[in-house]
């Protein structure tokens, strides 16, 4: 029952996780280079710029929804499965959905380390 | 790729380590939370190592997010993988989480997952309306924008 838990919130942590991450990620890629932004206007402008990019607001949701997920899962499964387990995958449809939904061109580099991390999450989860 | 931006890739890793280490310590010593005691999960956040945690974690997100407004998300992401590496070697020698040889292999597969993508470009997107002009090789991996 433990381990269903676990594996449940594992679960719930990669959907949540994989929609926030496109989301801020295509929010900060509308923001652009937060350094430039620093160098122009300071501090002040790169958290005004940022907090006004409305898909900031729901990746934060998003990453809310995660979060409590995975503090949910490390209070039933072993930190060292947890976290592996549910940040790996998550890796794995976010290359899918970086490519779908934010254009990035994942070559044929970046699929060998996708399948590495698939088959390295799968080892850990044995 | 400048320094300045390696060192937001470190903090990634360091940061996200160190604040979900915390957040075990603090999770493992109130016990585990059922379904029906919810609360239970908004009352952990007045644990020390949880608060402490939740600190480090929003230091993982600030050079996160100031990572994604340069670089690929297909591109920072191994970046925090390696945390995960990072982890379960922490839970190994400080938790004492026993650690099978398969997981060992586990950890190694995606370090080496994590090499592949660092040596490739940090940025492949094309903004919209610059769809049609070509991006130098030498321009991507020196992050430069289309």
């Amino acid at each position: 029952m433990t381990e269903l838990y676990a594996w449940a919130a594992i679960g719930l942590v990669i959907v949540a996780s994989t929609t926030g991450d496109v989301l801020l990620a295509y929010a900060m890629k509308r923001v652009g280079d937060v350094g430039e932004i620093w160098q122009r206007g300071g501090a002040l402008a790169v958290v005004g710029r940022v907090l006004t990019t409305p898909t900031f607001a729901l990746g934060v949701i998003a990453m809310g929804i995660a979060f409590y997920s995975l503090l949910f899962g490390l209070s039933w499964g072993n930190l060292s499965l947890v976290v592996p387990a549910a940040a790996s995958l998550t890796f794995v449809t976010n290359a899918i959905a970086a490519r779908i939904f934010l254009h990035e061109r994942v070559g044929r580099q970046r699929w060998i380390a996708v399948l590495l991390v698939a088959a390295g999450v799968v080892l850990m989860a044995l | 790729m400048n320094s300045r931006k390696y060192l937001v890739l470190a903090g990634i890793t360091l940061f996200g380590t160190a604040g979900d280490s915390l957040l075990s310590r603090g999770m493992k010593e109130l016990g585990g939370i059922s379904l029906r005691h919810l609360s239970g999960l908004l009352l952990a956040i007045l644990n020390p190592w949880v608060m402490a945690g939740i600190l480090l974690l929003l230091g993982f997100f600030a050079c996160y997010l100031s990572a994604l407004s340069w670089a690929d998300l297909t591109y920072v992401l191994p970046a925090t993988s390696l945390g995960y590496v990072l982890v379960a070697l922490i839970g190994h020698f400080i938790f004492h989480e026993v650690i099978s040889s398969t997981r060992w292999l586990g950890i190694t597969l995606i370090a080496a997952g994590v090499g592949f993508v660092a040596a490739g470009p940090s940025l492949t997107f094309r903004r919209e309306g610059h769809k049609d002009r070509d991006v130098t090789p030498s321009a991507i991996s020196e992050g430069v924008k289309p």
